[in-house]
């Protein structure tokens, strides 16, 4: 069910001062799967995301996307390549409406963008909103539209920083499912970020685990979750 | 009656003038954040080319054209060589340059073409129209900057919320990070952003000059009016800036016709502190308070 490996991470590190919030992690993500970035808050989650999408300058390391190397290449670029980062708190523009902040999603495609109606399709909720200022969604809405808006560059690669973040549970597993899907239906190679341990491992096909920075454990979802002394010391669950 | 009526029909042209200088102050202000101090002065340098090009060649709309020319590539310029190192600086950084843009510039202005103000011709004839025998203190060339002011506010409105490329000037100015993850060239909306105020900017120099004059300080009153006008429509509003410019227009053609001109920057400033000490947000703005 998994293809081709679409994203490699090879000692990547990256200091923000004297800090190393991200320590030498590899880490690759094949075609139609979803990897989940564990850990607790300060392991280095997100600043791994932002490093690899350029947001953040790496001090050290590679990534590699479809066999390019990317460091050093400019998000804008990085965007055009075919990856996209879904930020933690969501990134919706507030002060845009559903539809403008949808709109904006794969600008540059041209006429390759995914069509407003498939985003609709996808995400139900967001056409009854489409004319709002995206401020008035709900939590869930806005990761709805986060991930919509994502979607419409056609991207291959989807990194995402806390999905379930703030929502209830039964939202929470909607969207989890959702990610299931898009990675399968989709071919998508899904780097998926969360606190939220057992629901990320729930869905995913491999996990990583951080701590202070660093890959502590490796292994497919299911070896980890069963893994009790893992789940104790970091993943509290 | 005739008074009044004369003295509001000059404050809507002249509040045109400042809506215009206020639209280039929020352009700016709304997407990178800066109060853009220099821009009295860019607009001075620009309308100086235009008399130049004027006196050169005799022709009045080929000075116009180039002046807005420079006046874009001014803007660009402005924001590529200077204002990008400061900007998501603190605030006061962007002042200072601002501050230092606008006496480099006068100092400049002053070498070139010296700091005797000369005259500037109107687009059209300044004599008012005659209805009923009576001229009224509205000519040609007040129809013209009007209709210039309105069409511009028009085509800024559309451009920002109809088009692709406002889209994405609008939220590299909310959210620039978010814009950058989307694939937009943030660095080249600010630069668009930049240009185009200062289009606006060379156009209210071109349309004010005939009644202030050419010279490397005339325009300093034009500058204060404009600012004043877009903190009364609340800095982020160019519809607010388009009425802010009116209002205090209307109220300072008043305040010069019925207790004479001396007083006109006197009230611009009673008015600007007034509005920043009673509803500092502006009279359009949808946001709260902003801390000065």
């Amino acid at each position: 069910m998994t293809g081709a490996t679409l994203l490699e991470i090879d000692e990547l590190t990256t200091d923000y001062g004297p800090v190393r919030a991200v320590d030498a992690v590899t880490l690759a993500v094949q075609q139609g799967s979803v990897t989940a970035v564990l850990g607790a808050n300060g392991a280095g989650k997100t600043t791994l995301l932002r490093t690899i999408s350029g947001l953040v300058r790496a001090s050290a390391g590679r990534v590699r996307l479809d066999g390019e190397d990317i460091v050093g290449v400019p998000v804008e670029d990085i965007v055009r390549r075919g990856l996209a980062h879904v930020p933690e708190g969501r990134g919706v523009i507030a002060e845009l409406s559903t539809e403008e902040n949808l709109r904006l999603g794969g600008l540059w495609r041209g006429a390759e963008v995914m069509q407003l109606d498939e985003v609709y399709e996808l995400f139900p909720p967001l056409r009854a909103r489409r004319r709002q200022l995206a401020a008035s969604l709900s939590g869930g809405e806005r990761q709805m539209l986060s991930i919509g808006r994502a979607l419409r560059a056609r991207p291959r690669v989807l990194l995402l920083d806390e999905p379930s973040l703030g929502l209830a549970p039964i939202v929470s597993t909607q969207i989890m499912q959702l990610i299931r899907s898009l990675a399968a239906e989709r071919d998508l190679a899904v780097l998926l970020v969360e606190q939220n341990a057992s629901s990320a491992l729930s869905i995913a096909d491999r996990g990583v685990v951080l701590n202070l920075g660093r890959v502590v454990a490796e292994d497919s979802a299911q070896a980890l979750a069963g893994d009790e002394s893992l789940r104790h010391a970091y993943l509290g669950f | 009656m005739t008074r009044f009526i004369d003295l509001t029909l000059n404050g809507i042209s002249t509040g045109a003038v400042y809506a215009a200088v206020a639209l280039a102050l929020v352009i700016i202000w709304r997407a990178t954040r800066i109060v853009n101090f220099a821009q009295g002065g860019m607009l001075m340098i620009t309308t100086f080319i235009a008399s130049s090009v004027i006196a050169s060649s005799g022709h009045y709309w080929l000075g116009f054209a180039v002046a807005l020319v420079c006046g874009l590539a001014l803007g660009a310029l402005v924001e590529r060589l200077l204002m990008r190192r400061v900007e998501g600086a603190p605030p006061l950084n962007a002042v200072i340059v601002a501050l230092g843009l606008l006496i480099l510039l006068q100092a400049v202005a002053g070498m070139i073409w010296g700091n005797t103000p000369r005259s500037f011709p109107p687009a059209f004839s300044i004599l008012g129209y005659e209805i009923g025998g009576t001229r009224v203190l509205f000519s040609p060339n007040d129809t013209f900057t009007v209709l210039v002011v309105a069409g511009v506010a028009g085509a800024l409105a559309l451009l920002f919320q109809r088009t692709a490329i406002g889209l994405k000037m609008r939220a590299s100015a909310f959210q620039p990070e978010v814009a950058r993850m989307l694939g937009v060239r943030v660095g080249r909306m600010f630069t668009l952003g930049w240009a185009l105020a200062a289009l606006v900017g060379s156009l209210a120099g071109l349309l004010v000059a005939p009644s202030v004059f050419v010279g490397p300080n005339q325009f300093d009153p034009i500058l204060i009016f404009g600012f004043t006008a877009a903190v009364l429509g609340g800095l982020d509003s160019p519809v607010g800036a388009v009425v802010g410019g009116i209002i205090l227009g209307l109220a300072l053609s008043y305040v010069s016709g019925y207790e004479g001109s001396s007083l006109v920057t006197l009230a611009a400033l009673v008015i600007l502190l007034a509005v920043l000490m009673i509803r500092p947000g502006g009279l359009f703005t949808s946001t709260r308070e902003r801390r000065v």
